[in-house]
């Protein structure tokens, strides 16, 4: 049997290059970059240099990056941090569609003297600029607004977003940690004042994370304690992981052409078999601006975590909006968000690719997914008259 | 990932008696496809009243399916009387468990087969488990909640949530919830009795959910077939039923007075009698 892992957008394998990178950050070269002796003094060179390297990705400033320990920190980091440098605004935007760790936390926000709106999307997923431009007031602390949405891979335009939000004296927090390694991101050319990155959507490891403080912006920070990171975010350095990001920043760009040619190549072909071979399917998002990496295909009538069981069967590994997977009795907010139907929505299948798929991962996906899904409607009182 | 036993592994792969039989002699529906699981159950009765063939077929989840597999493999060769006795922890017991948080696909096949039961015997089953609405959002009674909770010795609100779903969705139910647990163990709720609002009747969300389901199947989507069409429940949003009108229908001139006067009419006569019904553009 094949193991075809196809859920890239949950987490990545940890690049060769970064583990080995990072090895001997661990128990030779174990120092603190704090210390004032040659041990801390060679460490602190490789810091900074990581650091260089996440900055080149984004194409900003070193000085305009902090270490978090993960892309969920980051999100806090840049809302709490903004809201309470903004303490006499008391207004936050955002969307239906964000990831749990800013929609979740501007709710949490919103029970505690916030007025929250929450953007819609349309049937594509795609947001309404003009509503956006509506609802900033002067009362406005923060949009927080993602570059791309992990389970539809659908891109915001964030460059017109940040224009917007400037326009109208916000700040713009964007979580891009679905987007950050597979698209380029141009710190010099949008208007974005923060942004959330995570280490392990990129083939760095779990526990590491980065965020982009444009330099001038106003922001609290949010674990107080000492000197590091110019005191925007105490405690000690992370350095083996922090090294290791730097790395997976430095392949992301030499591999970001491969992403957007070759692996979107092999996603759509992987999309285009898949809705020709099964009846009653449909992608969900805009295909026209989309993660390359990224397909979001509902079949109708069955229920995604029997897909997700019977290909994990079969050793291929991907993921599902369906409720019994979410951990909730809800299904996706963001496909319910989107309105796709009811009959479709319980049997959404999300599968990600990454730089370490090839042609036969995609020839196994769709030699073996097919079956499954006549055989789950075989099982369904649904569909059949 | 959910942790299943080997015996639920078994069901879901290998699913026993899957599909309809002809001539029933009593079918269960439970569910729907807008709550993410159903089951259609049926049996079929020997010469002495024993159940000599069930089947069944579901939409749902591993645990769903191997659920309602187990349920089939027990049935067989019970007398009704007999199978008026098995509990959804009878069925759990031979799954040899169920995750918790999946304990709801046991009580959906015990609903199911007791629906089958009364089917077969002529009786209302929605009415006898008629209650007060406790989770609107998932349209669970205080009677469904209460016997779950008799049989399976639930305790805390987050058992009742994984045992019948209710309570999984806005929460504002919990404290009922609390007091239906304090009444089962025969306590007396802590707290003062809440005023009593008078409240009409008001459907909850998912009970119109599946009215307008149910409508559609039953009064609408039969008409449009006889005439090559068909239609597709887009979303509901408030008072509003978003549709897509299919085949002939679609590009049929008087598609307007389909909409207008077929399906907003039924609806409204099955619903509710301000329901607005559009078309997804």
């Amino acid at each position: 049997m094949r193991n075809v892992y196809a859920d890239n957008n949950a987490t990545t394998r940890v690049a060769p290059e970064v583990v080995e990178e990072m090895l001997p950050y661990f128990s030779e070269l174990y120092g603190n970059p704090s210390s004032m002796h040659y041990f801390g003094g060679q460490v602190e060179k490789k810091l900074i240099e990581a650091r260089e390297k996440v900055a080149s990705l984004l194409n900003c400033d070193p000085s305009e990056i902090i270490f978090t320990s993960c892309g969920t920190e980051s999100d806090s980091t840049a809302i709490q941090g903004t809201v309470e440098s903004y303490p006499y605004k008391k207004h936050i935007i955002t969307t239906r569609v964000e990831h749990p760790a800013v929609l979740n936390l501007c709710r949490h926000l919103s029970k505690n003297g916030y007025k929250l709106t929450e953007l819609a999307v349309d049937k594509k997923g795609c947001l309404d600029l003009s509503e956006l431009e509506n609802a900033i007031v002067d009362n406005t602390a923060i949009v927080s607004i993602m570059c791309a949405n992990n389970e539809t891979g659908v891109i915001f335009p964030i460059e017109e977003i940040g224009e917007i939000v400037k326009s109208k004296g916000a700040v713009f927090h964007c979580d891009a940690v679905q987007a950050t390694g597979k698209i380029p991101l141009d710190m010099s050319k949008c208007a974005i004042d923060l942004l959330s990155l995570s280490g392990h959507k990129l083939h760095a490891p779990k526990g590491i994370g980065a965020l982009y403080i444009r330099k001038g912006a106003k922001l609290t920070p949010f674990i107080i304690g000492g000197h590091q990171e110019r005191g925007r975010r105490a405690g000690t350095e992370n350095v083996p992981y922090i090294i290791g990001l730097g790395k997976a920043s430095e392949l992301a760009m030499k591999h970001i052409e491969d992403g957007n040619t070759r692996i979107k190549a092999l996603r759509d072909r992987l999309e285009k078999e898949l809705l020709r071979k099964c009846t009653n399917t449909r992608t969900n998002g805009d295909t026209e601006h989309r993660l390359p990496n990224t397909t979001n295909i509902s079949f109708e009538f069955v229920e995604g975590e029997a897909i997700l069981l019977m290909l994990s069967q079969k050793g291929i590994a991907a993921s599902s909006g369906s409720a019994c997977t979410s951990g909730s009795l809800e299904p996706s907010h963001v496909l319910r968000a989107m309105g796709i139907p009811f009959t479709f929505v319980h049997g959404s299948l999300r599968l990600s690719l990454s730089r370490y798929n090839n042609e036969e991962d995609i020839d196994y996906i769709i030699e073996h997914l097919p079956p499954i899904i006549e055989r789950l409607r075989e099982i369904s009182p649904f569909g059949k008259d | 990932m959910w942790d299943y036993s080997e015996k639920v592994k078994d069901h879901f792969f290998n699913p026993r008696n899957v599909g309809e039989i002809k001539n029933p002699d009593g079918v269960g529906e439970v569910g729907s496809l807008a709550c993410g699981d159903a089951l259609k159950f049926m049996f079929k009765l020997d010469e002495n009243k024993r159940i000599k063939e069930a089947k069944f077929k579901t939409f749902g989840c591993g645990s769903a399916i191997a659920s309602a597999s187990v349920l089939t493999e027990i049935v067989i060769g019970k007398t009704l009387e007999e199978a008026d006795k098995i509990t959804n922890k009878d069925l759990a017991n031979h799954l040899d468990g169920l995750p918790q948080e999946k304990m709801h696909c046991s009580v959906m096949g015990r609903e199911a087969l007791e629906a089958a039961i009364a089917d077969y015997r002529g009786i209302d089953i929605k009415k006898q488990l008629e209650g007060e609405v406790t989770c609107k959002c998932f349209g669970i009674t205080d009677k469904e909640i209460e016997r779950v909770i008799k049989e399976n010795q639930l305790s805390t609100v987050a058992e009742v949530t994984h045992y019948t779903k209710a309570g999984g969705g806005c929460e504002s139910c919990h404290p009922k919830i609390e007091d239906i647990i304090s009444k089962v163990e025969g306590k007396v709720s802590k707290k003062p009795a809440p005023e009593k609002i008078p409240q009409k009747q008001k459907l909850t969300n998912i009970q119109k959910m599946k009215l307008i389901e149910e409508t559609i199947e039953r009064e609408i989507r039969p008409a449009l077939r006889t005439d090559g069409g068909d239609i597709d429940l887009v979303d509901i949003e408030g008072n509003k039923v978003i549709v897509t009108l299919r085949g002939t229908c679609s590009s049929c001139p008087s598609s307007n007075f389909t909409l207008k006067g077929l399906v907003e009419g039924k609806l409204r006569e099955f619903v509710s009698n301000d329901i607005e019904v559009m078309v997804e553009t």
